[in-house]
């Protein structure tokens, strides 16, 4: 009887750790693939960062000092562009490639060799925007939003663009693919869709939107292309186009894409807020649910970044309502993690401190959210200094303190070895600080009339973009001390403990530290409740 | 390196930048801005408390919940009371909002009932002007010199404009905007006005100014390189003085109209042609022809300008039908302005072709091809 | 040789359930090299497109890796799938990422259906309205559309009822041998199998045969081009998209052939088939769409 396990001419499917470069460029292993992800990401967020310093350091005062305006101009959209699809988005899918099959006790990812194509799909993507600065022309300038018909002027480097968002959304809608499979179809018996770890449920939901709205993004900037070099007219007047349309098709997806950067964060806290406050998430399901409503909600609010095209005003309204009830779920997540902390027995970790930064920070990100959703409102601020501040709220101190949160919290558990609890409390202290003095005033400058994406300004704005930019410069020192301590802690940090925090009862937590290699390559018999706590574990071989 | 030192202390104390320091909305001189305005700091005010309610019982549960403070973590982790109240109670605050918004939403929609019209076209990088009911037209473009330091020609640093738009106090000012190549945005923050200009559709918007005075703004959709350097000007004049400037252009524009029939001599057509060159083209091509390599060409010593003539009219005249970014300027400059501009460009940096294209030539080629 | 090992794990949810391991695949180059093919097409698209000389090369190099990885992956998946390493597990999981990469093909279509809807029931309207007259007095925005605001007349568009009536019907039958084909397989009668199975890509190599002629005939007497505005752009672009996907499934559904000629698949056991049957049967749900509203209506 040919049996996978005695079957001569198959690899076996419990393989040792491959040696040397080996390893990482063929690597099926999910912890492997993960922590491929998390360097690229970080990687990304160094290249993207530093193109925020330089756009930071032109607008330090007015006058132009560095660079041209078309320059500036791509500086500006490769940053955007940068972050969201090279660092954002590759940092969460390899947080859900390291934990997920960890915390629903899985052996690996449902496809484990796709996989790998997906994480390595990104160095050629990433490599393709970075040598658009090097061909004539220079690169994209149209903003990460892309819009028609300005993306239709410009030379080649617009068209590498185009290709490395093609490569960039095949590579996520893979990964996502291999998310939702895994979950759905390899949760060890016991785990139950409703005890899942939140952040089981946030990446499920958070592939989903990625599988539905990624290849919306390609057909678009497809259009583009075809109008660039093939003589459509899809943003053209000439030819019955419109290049409102381009804006529709493109917020279809740029929408979902903000939660697609948010929920994942969502997922991150639920769980790092009940093992500090050593107390069950609150409201477990109605946190399930209320993430299930924004992702559907996220489907019919696009046309919020459009008031000022010109829409009829009962779409205006319409877009404007929809857009407005996000709030409510939104708001539920709030005060669940708030009631999660209330009468809990909190001890304060760096893990703990970026989750709390998370919700204080993203809260005022998500009012201004709100604020900008009037649309009666939005007219003044579309496009100014007041949006840049709004997204960066809740990019940075939302998506990005997370991150943070997330990869201190589960640190131990990857290396085996303790951070610097030191070194990551002045990191978030300092990140706090300078944060709110980088994008605070961005609100007061986009409420007096600074419009964004320009490398001069007039001088009444002289004092605020000074702050800004020496907020900026610090901040980013800021995460030197970071990646300091994630390269010395790795090297020669203290052994972390099984259970480095107290609070913590996921199933992540039950097997040694670091985790194996190979994790329940024999699926173990679970009992779990809410928010993936594990009250039994049986079985679950590891290697 | 710019002079560091004295543009920083320019900058930093100069009186009208620390005076202008505002953490607010622009002060609004028509009724939609002031709705605006008063919308804006409601919903401020809603979100502060939102902001100390809900933080102040997080640091509430921080300071006395915490585990060195000896705090037991209660293990409750269900209350459906509170989670209907706290999906309700958001809801109805939503719906505080959302009325006073339909209100003002309806009214910026409310374009009709005008006193005059104005056509607004976003070129790459100025702006047109076309009184409809007056037949007065003019392009504005921005007039702070471009060597990077902070000079001005008389206004506020990248807010000045040539030609502002004017418009009478107190009338209904119905604006119907469109644009020539990409996608502009005219925005003028006192009057709670931004529209999307969009290349090949009408948008419509309106304001009703209050108060004379000079209202200044920004293009506020990216529209490429020099997207920061198209300002908006607009100067509100009382009745009477509206009246008298409306004539005086009137006047200005007729004076200054070419005679088509006119017959130019190469000199006087380089001079003419070197101004159409700096209003309207030295944002690609440069002000010494070379253009910016691998984006725009250079035209000293291009094949083109120094090519046979019918070619250069056809890609002035027409635009490229490689490149969009070469508009077909056929469209805003007259015969005059393109002939001598052709001229110029055959008879500058150093490209000696030594005629003149007249603007009988150019009528000629637009003949050719309607 | 397959069908003894999936007996002591059954088949289905149940089976699924039941199985505590899951097969990993070693190591592999693959992706690796998928990656690199993938570089050297979006490198070498955008270099051909600007007419730089390496960008032919460039896409020349990408496509023959590509071709090489596909091979070479498939091959390791086809061997995994004969020694038996695709339990009832495996094989929910391959049922699972097929409808949900299925799902992002839809969405794929949907971007190109929203231009569609947009331009015919927004933007050429609008063009034609009353405040528009200022711009385009002349604009007629019926639809089809066969002139434009911008744009000299001289293109006619594409009638429903001759040809793609016809590659309708041809679609529709291929859709039913294909199902033929595989009621045969679940009975066990290869022969009845290899026929149905080959009459459906024979069928789909009738469609893109009509298709390309369908496409002369427009080009050349209809003088519609990819350039002919609104109705050109999306016609050429929906059916061009959706004549790819065809032309990717007839080549899926001919290496099935090879693979059931040479034995494989048997009644239990037969993912590979059902996948391509899936997909084929997606391609001719999208078709009947752009019958009804790029060619019909
Ligand atoms: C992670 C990313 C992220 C997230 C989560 C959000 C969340 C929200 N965003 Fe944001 N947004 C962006 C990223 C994001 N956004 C980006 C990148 C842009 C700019 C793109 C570009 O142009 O380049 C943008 C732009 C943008 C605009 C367009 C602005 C413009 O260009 O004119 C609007 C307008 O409606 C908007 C609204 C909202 C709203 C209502 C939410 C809501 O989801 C927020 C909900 C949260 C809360 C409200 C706080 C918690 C709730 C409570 C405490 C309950 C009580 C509250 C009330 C009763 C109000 N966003
Ligand atoms: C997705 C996440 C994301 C993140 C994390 C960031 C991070 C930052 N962003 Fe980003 N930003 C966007 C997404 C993001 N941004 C988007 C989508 C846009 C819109 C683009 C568009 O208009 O098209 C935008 C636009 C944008 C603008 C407006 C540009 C314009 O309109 O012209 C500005 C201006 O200040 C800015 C600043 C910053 C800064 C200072 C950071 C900082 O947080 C960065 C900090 C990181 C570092 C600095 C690097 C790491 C550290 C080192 C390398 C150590 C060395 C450092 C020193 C020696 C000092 N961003
Ligand atoms: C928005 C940028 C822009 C502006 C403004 C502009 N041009 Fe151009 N111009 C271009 C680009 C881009 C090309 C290259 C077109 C191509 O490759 O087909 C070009 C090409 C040309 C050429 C042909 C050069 C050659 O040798 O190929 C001439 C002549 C020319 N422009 C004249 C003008 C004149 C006259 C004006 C002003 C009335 C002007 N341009 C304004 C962008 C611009
Ligand atoms: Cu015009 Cu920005
Ligand atoms: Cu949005």
């Amino acid at each position: 009887m040919a049996t996978v396990e005695d079957s001569a001419h198959l690899p076996h499917d419990a393989h040792g750790k491959p040696g040397g470069w080996a390893r990482w460029v063929y690597a099926t292993n999910h912890k492997d693939i993960g922590t491929l992800y998390l360097w690229f990401a970080f990687a990304m967020f160094i290249s993207g960062g530093v193109m925020a310093l330089a756009i930071r350091a032109e607008l330090f005062m007015p006058g132009l000092q560095f660079w041209q305006p078309e320059l500036f101009n791509q500086l500006t959209t490769l940053h955007g562009l940068v972050m969201v699809f090279g660092a954002i988005m590759p940092a969460f899918t390899g947080l859900a490639n390291w934990m997920l099959p960890l915390m629903i006790g899985a052996p690996d990812m449902a496809f484990a060799r796709m996989n790998n194509w997906s994480f390595w799909l990104l160095p050629p993507a990433a490599l393709l925007l970075m040598l658009s600065f090097w061909v004539p022309g220079g690169a994209a300038a149209a903003g990460w939003t892309l819009y028609a018909p300005l993306s239709t002027q410009g030379g080649m480097g617009m068209d590498l663009t185009i290709f490395a968002i093609h490569i960039l959304g095949v590579s996520s809608v893979m990964g996502a693919i291999n998310i939702v499979v895994t979950v759905l179809n390899l949760r060890a018996p016991g785990m139950g869709l409703m005890q899942m770890p939140m952040f089981a449920w946030a990446s499920l939901i958070t592939a989903y939107l990625i599988i539905a709205v990624m290849p919306v993004l390609a057909g678009v900037v497809t259009m583009v292309l075809t109008d660039r070099h093939f003589g459509t007219h899809f943003f053209n007047a000439a030819g019955g186009g419109d290049p409102v349309m381009y804006q529709h098709i493109f917020w279809f997806f740029g929408h979902p894409e903000v939660y697609i950067m948010a929920l994942p964060a969502f997922g991150i806290v639920s769980q790092v807020i009940p093992t500090f406050a050593r107390k069950p998430l609150f409201g477990y399901a109605s946190m399930v649910y209320a993430t299930a409503s924004i992702a559907i909600l996220s489907f019919m609010v696009w046309a919020h970044h459009m008031f000022t095209t010109g829409m009829p005003a009962t779409a205006q309204l319409f877009f404007m309502y929809a857009t407005m009830l996000i709030a409510v779920p939104t708001g539920v997540k709030v005060f669940n993690w708030v009631a999660t902390m209330w009468e809990g027995s909190m001890t304060f970790e760096t893990p703990m401190l970026f989750a709390i930064g998370f919700v204080m920070l993203f809260t005022i990100g998500g009012l201004s959210g709100v604020i900008l959703s009037v649309a009666a409102v939005d007219v003044q601020l579309q496009d100014s200094y007041y949006v840049v501040a709004h997204f960066h709220y809740v990019l940075v101190a939302g998506a990005l303190f997370s991150l943070f949160a997330a990869v201190y919290y589960w640190f131990p558990k990857m290396t085996g070895k303790m951070y610097s609890e030191g070194l990551g409390k002045l990191h978030f202290w300092w990140s706090l600080l300078w944060f709110n003095v980088t994008f605070f005033p961005m609100h007061f400058l986009g409420l007096a009339g600074m419009p964004r994406r320009i490398p001069d300004y007039a001088l009444q704005f002289t004092d605020f973009n000074a702050i800004s930019s020496v907020g900026a410069m610090m901040f980013g020192l800021g995460q030197l001390i970071f990646f300091y301590n994630m390269v010395r802690s790795i090297r020669h940090g203290k052994e972390a403990p099984q259970l480095p925090w107290e609070g913590a009862n996921t199933l992540e937590w039950k097997i040694p530290t670091p985790a194996p290699y190979h994790s329940f390559v024999e699926a173990p018999e679970l009992k779990a409740g809410d928010n993936g706590v594990i009250l039994s574990m049986q079985g679950g071989e590891h290697h | 390196m710019p002079p560091v030192l004295p543009v920083l202390l320019l900058a930093v104390l100069a009186p009208p930048a620390v005076l202008a320091n505002q953490l607010n909305l622009q002060t609004p001189v028509t009724s939609v801005a002031r709705d605006v305005y008063d919308l804006h700091t409601l919903l401020l005010y809603i979100t502060i408390a939102i902001v100390v309610a809900v933080f102040g019982v997080m640091f509430y549960a921080i300071v006395r919940h915490r585990k060195s403070a000896g705090h037991q973590a209660k293990q409750f982790h269900e209350n459906t009371t509170v989670e209907v109240i706290w999906t309700v109670v958001p809801l109805l605050i939503l719906v505080g909002m959302a009325w006073p918004a339909t209100r003002v939403v309806l009214a910026q929609k409310q374009t009709r009932g005008e006193d005059m019209t104005v056509k607004v076209t976003g070129y790459q990088w100025k702006w047109q002007y076309d009184y409809l009911d007056d037949g007065v037209a003019f392009m504005s473009h921005l007039s702070t010199p471009r060597d990077g330091t902070l000079k001005t020609a008389g206004g506020p640093y990248l807010l000045e404009v040539d030609e502002p738009l004017v418009v009478p106090v107190g009338q209904k000012v119905r604006l119907l905007l469109t644009a020539n190549d990409v996608i502009h945005s005219w925005w003028v923050p006192a009057f709670g006005v931004k529209q999307d200009a969009i290349p090949g559709f009408v948008r419509e918007a309106w304001f009703k100014a209050d108060k004379p005075g000079t209202y200044r703004g920004q293009c506020a959709e990216l529209c490429g390189k020099d997207h920061g350097y198209m300002p908006i000007v607009v100067e509100v004049k009382p009745e009477a003085e509206y009246a008298r400037w409306l004539t005086a252009k009137k006047a200005q524009l007729a004076a200054q109209a070419d005679d088509p029939a006119k017959v130019w001599k190469l000199d006087e057509a380089v001079r003419r042609g070197e101004e159409v060159y700096r209003k309207n083209c030295v944002a690609c091509h440069m002000e010494d022809g070379k253009g910016v390599p691998g984006t725009f060409p250079a035209l000293a010593g291009g094949a083109i300008t120094t090519g046979p003539v019918a070619a250069h009219i056809d890609i002035v005249l027409n635009g490229s039908r490689k490149n969009a970014a070469m508009a077909a300027w056929g469209k805003q400059l007259s015969d005059t302005e393109i002939a001598t501009v052709i001229t110029y460009e055959r008879n500058a940096w150093g490209n000696r072709d030594g005629k003149v294209v007249q603007p009988k030539d150019i009528k000629a080629a637009r003949g050719g091809q309607a | 040789m397959q069908s003894h090992e999936v007996a002591d794990n059954g088949h289905g949810a149940d089976a699924a359930a039941r199985q505590t391991r899951y097969y990993v695949p070693s190591p592999s180059r693959w992706p690796l090299v998928g990656a690199l093919a993938l570089f050297f097409l979006g490198l070498g698209a955008a270099f051909a497109l600007n007419g730089v000389l390496i960008g032919p090369w460039s896409l020349a190099i990408g496509a023959a890796i590509l071709v090489w990885m596909l091979i070479g992956w498939f091959g390791d998946v086809v061997r995994e799938s004969r020694a038996g390493a695709y339990r009832a597990r495996e094989d929910m999981s391959f049922r699972w990422g097929m409808g949900w990469f299925i799902f992002s093909e839809v969405m794929f279509f949907a971007a190109f259906f929203g231009a569609l809807y947009y331009v015919r029931v927004i933007s050429v309207p609008e063009l034609g309205d009353a405040a528009h007259k200022l711009l385009y007095p002349d604009f007629n925005p019926a639809w089809p559309l066969v002139t434009a605001p911008g744009l000299p007349a001289g293109y006619q568009a594409m009638g429903a009822w001759g040809l793609p009536a016809l590659n309708t019907a041809i679609l529709l039958t291929s859709g039913a041998t294909l199902t033929w084909a595989h009621w045969a397989l679940l009975a066990g009668r290869r022969s009845r199998l290899l026929a149905g199975l080959g009459a459906t890509v024979l069928l789909g190599v009738l469609f893109l045969l009509l298709q390309a002629y369908e496409y002369r005939h427009a080009m050349h007497e209809l003088g519609l081009t990819f350039a002919s505005g609104a109705y050109g752009m999306t016609f050429y672009m929906m059916t061009g998209f959706h004549g790819l996907h065809v032309l990717v499934g007839t080549l899926i559904l001919a290496v099935i052939w090879l693979r059931v000629a040479r034995g494989d698949f048997d009644a239990r056991h037969h993912f590979g088939f059902e996948a391509a049957a899936w997909y084929w049967h997606f391609v001719d749900v999208v078709w009947l769409l752009l019958f009804v509203f790029v060619y019909w209506l």
